[in-house]
Parts: structure tokens; sequence; C-alpha cells
């Protein structure tokens, strides 16, 4: 019986719960990621800022550090520079918390960022790390504009700096008015200027879109040599066929 | 239909044309998908050379390390041992190591070692495949009063001396393999790697 | 070489065989561009086949480990990351194919007499093949793999009486869990496609017996040259037709290429974001989707509204939908086969059932919003239409009402009235369910108002240039 009416419950829920999805999540602005997995400089610098910010909490199990050969490091620079949580650079980029002790101090398990890209968009991920601002309703003392009552504190704070939301009234369709969030300004400078800052998480979010998918460039590169080589088969077929069918009248 | 006006020479270079770029199509396919099969980034990560330090191995003993899945063995041998090498020649079946694929050639000698009283060996008999024990008492009761110490594998009955050589009448044809390998420092060595590459 | 093929063919047809089904086979000389898609889909299965079988030396259908045995693949396997794409878009590919070969047989009559088997042969193919797209998305393990074999699975919950034993049974659990990945993984690969490949060879066989149809209709056997007793309007299969498929082959290759390697995700169409999150069997995402070639039924699905409390009725509408191709070569009344010499009132259907499908395939990736629904309450009604209207619009011996037009005109003014309605913030109470009940009316009576579609006659001999 349990289970009829989990069956029942959960068709009815899929066939109402898109709507309410497209109500939520429609109205978000996302600014675009200056993505250029061509720029070895930027994935270099990214991947740093990578290890040394995100990987303390977030793993990366599907990456493999001598990987990052690809993007013009040798193995002793990953070994020196990068290789803090693993003793080989052929180990993937592990973490020694536990999710579940991290559930308890974070409410979620900090999620797996190795293909976080690929499920969020490198957009999404650039305007997130770029929207936390000071919240003290908030246990951790930080919100987010694009991930609202966000269980991740503002790690990079202390590049940032600490922003406060600047709000504006909106009048909804039935006439009630609410607070939305215009902008954030900042309060309190960090290391960084923001443009300084914007530029950071630019060459982190490009490194993880590569790391979303580290066999892009090579799939690119090959995909213009296929393309040419069928373009030459085309050619080849069509007059084989063309010399054929002239016996068909 | 009619095959009058039928350009042959035409047609028949059109067949091989295609025929050649669909060939090529083909091996260029089939490519990837063989490559495939080849050890991944996770073997091989996993396959990678192992550092060992031999300062804690006690003179006589052996130690078993894993390389690429493999038991390698390293023994320290006595001064005693390293005498007793010499002295049966005539028994082994290569006794100079002219086998090449044995080992690496900084190996060719008569210890097949860098430094004498270290033997660096893939302790996989070269029969069938099994590994041998190591059998270091000289003259040990089943193995007859001539045993200078060594290695004896219990699957099909190989000999083999403390330098890795193979005796005579083994169901081995070869010497156990000597893995590439380099001394990092006095008391460190990585195995699976050598100077050269 | 002779003495070899002779000493072969002592013991096995394979001369005799190769003359049957290539160089002495008679295929029709005027297959156009619809033609092609037949040896196309041949072609996908056998890329499908391949690719699957290197996917398969790398993945672990296991529950803790599928997703990320995935990425393996993507990532540390040599070329494992194109042999995957290549899976992902043949996926797609074969259903794009697929469809379009089942277009042709549409157009141009190829299900009608002598070819029934051949047309149920392939129905029952796009039934296997869909039940292995179904099975093969569960294995990646991302949330949409986990939550759209949930809703599926729990479709069978509906049937009543049986369901709930029997969702249980395909699960083999009570929800979607390791059980059912690892039973899903054996039929992915190796049930499914052992009578795939069945289904393929008695479709093929039966092709071979009754010889091709053509966009004309002619029955080319029918018109045999008096001295070499081979068809006048036939060509052997082999070379021409081979010539002609290379061609094809090349072109569908640079299309697919151009996707496995500038658009592997197809703007998530193929490959959807929310499966790059593995499965969470605890958080629904926010919007699920069925892959693009089952939202039409998916659609077909959420238009029918719950009826005494039970989604039964909305369940047996998607499957009704699927098996109702079945039976179309005895609802087609019409004397000819091909579209080319039907009148004008058998086009307006096709036209009416091609919208409605892309419609309804569109309607079923969005969410569902109650004008979304509306609409595709109206588009079914025109998918089922289209089939369950065909033995009167056929029927060229039918005198018709002068009055017909006053339906179709209802039907129209009805259609657009829901939708009009439906698209108001507040919409008029029960208007959009009165428009609606007349637009269904219309269309139940129909069939006494309909005149029969006005056909000419088919020519005796193929058009060719």
């Amino acid at each position: 019986m349990k289970t009829m009416s989990f069956a029942k419950g959960l068709l009815q829920a899929l066939l109402l719960l898109p709507l309410t999805a497209f109500a939520s999540g429609a109205t978000v602005h996302l600014d675009r990621a200056p993505v250029n997995i061509q720029n070895k400089e930027s994935l270099q610098r990214g991947a740093a800022v990578f290890v040394n910010y995100c990987l303390s909490c977030h793993s990366a199990n599907a990456m493999r550090y001598s990987r990052m050969t690809d993007i013009g490091l040798t193995e002793p620079q990953i070994k020196d520079n990068l290789l803090f949580a693993a003793e080989k650079p052929g180990e993937t980029m592990k973490i020694a918390m536990r999710s579940k002790e991290a559930k308890a101090w974070f409410g979620a398990t900090p999620p797996d960022l190795s293909v976080i890209t690929r499920s969020r968009g490198a957009d999404w991920v650039y305007t997130y790390l770029r929207g936390f601002y000071r919240d003290d309703s908030r246990p951790t003392g930080w919100n987010n504009t694009v991930f609202d009552k966000v269980g991740m504190p503002h790690v990079m704070h202390d590049l940032q700096g600490q922003m406060v939301p600047v709000y504006k009234t909106v009048t909804d369709h039935e006439g009630k008015s609410h607070q939305v969030i215009e902008r954030l300004e900042l309060a309190q400078p960090g290391k960084l200027t923001l443009a300084e800052y914007d530029a950071l998480v630019g060459d982190l979010v490009n490194y993880m879109s590569w790391m979303g998918e580290p066999a892009k460039a090579k799939r690119l590169y090959l995909g213009v040599g296929v393309m040419l080589f069928l373009f030459v088969f085309f050619i080849v077929a069509f007059y084989l066929k063309r010399e054929f069918w002239k016996d068909v009248h | 239909m009619s095959d009058t006006n039928v350009d042959k020479s035409k047609r028949r270079f059109l067949v091989m044309a295609s025929s050649a770029v669909g060939g090529i199509a083909a091996a260029g396919t089939a490519i990837p998908f063989v490559v495939s099969m080849m050890p991944s980034a996770r073997a091989l990560a996993a396959g990678a050379p192992v550092e060992v330090d031999l300062s804690k191995i006690e003179p006589g003993a052996l130690l078993t390390v894993e390389w690429r899945g493999k038991p390698v063995w390293i023994v320290s041998r006595t001064k005693e041992m390293l005498d007793l090498l010499g002295k049966h020649d005539d028994k082994l079946t290569d006794p100079q190591s002219d086998n090449s694929n044995q080992q690496p050639d900084y190996c060719k000698n008569p210890t097949r070692s860098i430094k004498p009283e270290y033997l660096i060996a893939v302790g996989i008999c070269t029969h069938l495949g099994c590994s041998p024990t190591y059998r270091k008492e000289v003259g040990a009761a089943d193995l007859g009063a001539d045993w200078p110490g060594g290695f004896f594998c219990p699957c099909h009955g190989s000999r083999f001396d403390l330098a890795a050589r193979v005796f005579n009448g083994s169901p081995a044809p070869t010497n156990l393999v000597i893995p590439p390998h380099k001394y990092l420092s006095e008391s460190k060595v990585l195995i699976g790697e050598d100077t050269k590459a | 070489m002779d003495k070899l093929l002779a000493w072969v063919d002592a013991r096995f047809p394979l001369t005799a065989t190769y003359k049957a089904h290539l160089s002495e086979y008679f295929a029709p000389k005027n297959f156009n561009f619809w033609y092609f898609f037949g040896s196309l889909a041949l072609l996908v299965l056998v890329i499908q086949i391949v690719s699957g079988i290197f996917l398969t030396m790398h993945y672990k259908p296991d529950a803790d480990l599928a997703f990320a045995s995935v990425e393996y693949i993507m990532r540390d396997v040599p070329w494992g990351w194109l042999i995957r794409y290549i899976h992902s878009t043949g996926a797609s590919a074969f259903f794009i194919v697929v469809y379009l070969h089942m277009f042709r047989g549409l157009i141009y009559g190829s299900y009608r007499h002598p070819r029934e088997l051949i047309w149920i042969f392939g129905v029952l193919i796009f039934l296997v093949l869909m039940g292995e797209a179904f099975f093969g998305y569960l294995l990646p393990w991302g949330q949409m793999s986990y939550w759209g074999a949930q809703v599926i699975v729990n479709l069978f919950a509906t049937v009543p009486f049986i369901g709930e034993d029997l969702s249980i049974l395909i699960r083999g659990d009570f929800v979607v869990s390791d059980a059912t990945l690892n039973r899903f993984f054996a039929f992915h690969v190796i049930a499914f496609p052992l009578v795939l490949l069945g289904l393929v060879v008695v479709h093929l066989v039966a092709l071979h017996e009754v010889g091709s149809n053509n966009p004309d209709g002619v029955e080319i056997k029918q018109n045999k040259d008096p001295v070499t007793h081979q068809p006048v309007d036939g060509i052997p299969f082999h070379p021409y037709y081979t010539v002609k498929d290379i061609l094809g082959v090349v072109v569908f290759l640079m299309v697919f290429s151009a996707i496995v390697f500038f658009a592997p995700e197809m703007g998530g169409y193929f490959l959807e974001a929310n499966n790059f999150i593995p499965a969470d069997p605890l958080k629904t995402p926010e919007h699920i989707a069925p892959v693009w070639y089952f939202t039409p039924y998916y659609a077909v699905l959420r238009a029918v509204p719950p009826i005494f409390g039970s989604q039964f009725p909305g369940v047996a509408a998607m499957g009704v939908a699927v098996m109702i191709f079945f039976a179309l070569p005895w609802l087609d009344k019409a004397k000819v086969k091909s579209i080319r010499y039907r009148g004008a009132t058998y086009k307006w259907f096709l036209a009416a059932f091609v919208v409605a499908f892309i419609g309804l395939g569109y309607l079923g990736i969005l969410p569902a919003t109650p004008l979304y629904t509306w609409i595709s309450r109206i588009l079914s009604v025109v998918y089922f239409a289209f089939f369950l209207l065909m033995p009167w619009y056929t029927d060229s011996s039918r005198p018709g009402k002068a009055n017909a037009k006053w339906f179709l005109i209802a039907l129209v003014v009805s259609a657009i009235g829901v939708v009009l309605n439906a698209a108001q913030a507040k919409p008029l109470p029960y208007l959009t369910e009165i428009l609606f009940f007349i637009h269904v009316a219309c269309f139940v009576l129909m069939p006494f108002y309909l005149k029969g579609d006005q056909t000419k006659p088919e020519p005796q001999r193929v058009t060719f240039k």
C-alpha cells in the first residue's frame, strides 16, 4: 500500500513539480564566465586557486593530478606546488574529510567538483563564487545571490572582502511588493580589488571547466581532422555513385 | 540499363579510391577502440615507480614490494652469499646474463645488480608465472647438499641462485627478470624507472 | 580463389546468398532521400553494438561505482571519451533515423499489403529500441537516470490490481536501487540487443521476400522483362544501392561526427546537465524531462488527467499511442499506397499528425503549465484522430456530407478557444473544458460526415528522373 501511494505521490509531484521549478529558476541573472581552455596560464593559475581553496572540503575524485600535464605543467611542478592532499601525481583529487562529518558541519555534503561545471554550467559557478554576501541570519554568516541559504561559507572572503546587498522594491503581477537584491556592494575590502577578484574567480572557473572534460581540447582538434577527412570521402563517394548510376535510365 | 559507354578504367579507379578512403576510415576508427584496451591512467598510476628504503632490510633478509601488481624482491646479500655466487657458473643456463630481455644493461654483471649487496628482481618464475620461495639456507636437506642458497619454485621445481639465475635442468628457460631501477640516494631505490628514460 | 569459393559454396550457400540479397536482389530504381534511413539504422545498430561492447569493458553496474566508472571512461581510459560520446550520440541518432524511417513507411504506404509483416516487425523493433534506450539511460547513474527510471517504473505501478507488484518485480526493490541497476545492465547489454538483432534479421528477411516498396507504390515484381525475367523497374541492389548508400553513410557520418566532436551534449538534449550529478535517492531534481525521443509520448501521458484518482488512463493512452502503429496496415483503406497519388484530405491529416508529433515532443520537454497541458490535449486528440479516423478519411468511396466543412471550422475554433482561454491569467471557469469537449465531439462525429479522400490512380511504371 505504501509503495502504491508513494508511486502515486511521486507521479503527481512530477506532473506538477516542473511548474514550480520554472517559476523559481528563471529569475536569476548569470554573468558570463570567461572560459577559454586554450589559455594555459589562466588554467594553471586556476588550478593553484582550486587546490588552495576548494580542495580542503570538496573533492574532485575523477581528476588525477598528473592530468595537469595537459595544461603545461610538469610532474615535478605538480608535485612541488599542487600536491597537498596526495602523495603521488597519479592519484586523484581526493579529500580526507568524511562525508558524514561534512554533513554535520555544513548541513550538506560538499559535492564532488569533478564535473560541477557540466551540471551547473560555468556561468552559474562564476556568478555563485562572486555572489556571497554578509547575512547574519545564516549560521555561517554568509548567503549567496544565486544559491539562497547555501551551506557553504565564503571561503575566499579574505580575497574579495565583505559584500553587502543593496535592495530594491519590485511589485509582482499580483500587486504585492517584495524586497529583492539589486546588486552587491563592497563593505569591507579584501586583499584584492573586485576586478582582481573577478579575474581570479575567472581563472578558477576556467580551470574547473577544463577539469569537467579534460579531453575537450583534443576532441575539438580531432574533430576538425575527422570532418576534413569525411569531406574528402564525400567527394569520392559522390563521384562513385554518379559513375555507377550512369547505367540507370 | 545499358553497358555501353561505360568507362571501365574510371569506374575501377573510383572503386579503388573509395575502398582506400573507406579502409582508412575503418582503420582510423579501429585505432581508438583497440587502444582503449591498453592500461588506463588509473592502471598506469597504480603501476607507477615505487620508492623503497633499503636501510631497514637486515642482511640476508628478503623484502617484497609490489610494482605493477607484481612482487619485486629485494635481498640484502651478505658477503658470504656474494662469495658463493661465482662458484656454480657451470650449472647455470645463462651465467653471464647474455639474454638481454631479462635485465637492463646496467645489471649485466656477475651479481646482476647495480650494488652487489642488493638483489632486486621480479619474483615471478619465468616458467609459468608462479612466485618462487626464498631458500637462503645453504645445502638445505630437500634441495641437495650442493644447494648454494637461492629461490625454489614450488610449482614445477625451478631453481634459481641468489643472483636470480636459473640452474640447468629447471623447467624455467631464463633467469628471473631484473626490473628497471635506480638509486635516488645511498639507501633509497626507485623501482620501475631508470636514468636513461 | 575460384577453387576456394567453389569449396565453400559446396558447403555453404555463399554465392547464392550474395546473389539473392545483393547482386541479384532487385530494388526499385526510384528510391529517393527517404530510403537512406533503413541502411543508416543498420549502421547505427552496428555503431551502438561495437561502442557498447567497449564501454562494457570499463563500466561497473554497481550503484556505488557506476557514476564514477563513467567518469573513469571519460578520463582514464585511453579514447574512452570518444567511445562514450559515440554511444551517447548513437542513442539519439538511432531514434532520429528510426523516426525518419517510420515516416517514410507512413508517406509511401510501406506498411500496406503485402508488407504488413515487415511493418509489424518494424514496430516491434521500435518498441524494443525504446526499452533498450530506457534501460541504457539508467546506467550512468546520474540524477536524470535515476529519477527518469523511477518515474517510468512507477508508470507500471498504475496498472490496476497487479501494478504495485509489477513495479516491484521490475525494480527488484521498493525504489530504484543497485538491484535495478544490475538487472537493467543485463537487459541493456545482452537481452534486448539479442532480441533487437533477431527482429532486424526477420525484418530484412520479410523485406527481401516481398521486395521493397517505392515512392510510387508500384509493385516492380509484377512487371518483369519477358527475356531476362527481371523487374523492368528494378536494379540490382549491388552495386547501385551500395554506392548510393555509401554516399548516404558518409553524409550521415558527417552529421554524426559534428555532434560527437563539437556538441556531444547537443544543448542538453543528448546528454542532460542533471545527469552529471550522481544519483541521489533522497533529492529529486527541479525539472525532470525525459530524453527527447520519449517526449512525444510523455506529453500524451501528461495530457490525460487522472480519472477516478488513477493515473492509469494516462499510462494506457501513452501505451496505445505507441501500439497503434501495429494497426496501421488495417486502418488504411486507400486504393493507392503512396502520398503522391492521395488526395488533399489525407495530406491534411498527415500534416496535422506531423505537427502534433513534433508539438507533443516539444511540450514533453517543457514544464507542465495548465496552458501547455491543454495544448498537449488538443495535439493528443489530433495524434489519435490521424489513426482512428483513417478508415473513414482514406475510403474514397465515401460520399461525405456537404456540411463537413462546418465540423472543420468548429474543430479549429474550439481548439483556438481552448488555447486562448487557458492562456489567460484567470481563465473563465469551465469554458476551457466545454470547448475541449466540443473539440473532441467534433472528432467523434467526423466519421459520419467525412468525405473519403479522392485518390489519383497509381501509374504502371515508376517515375524516374
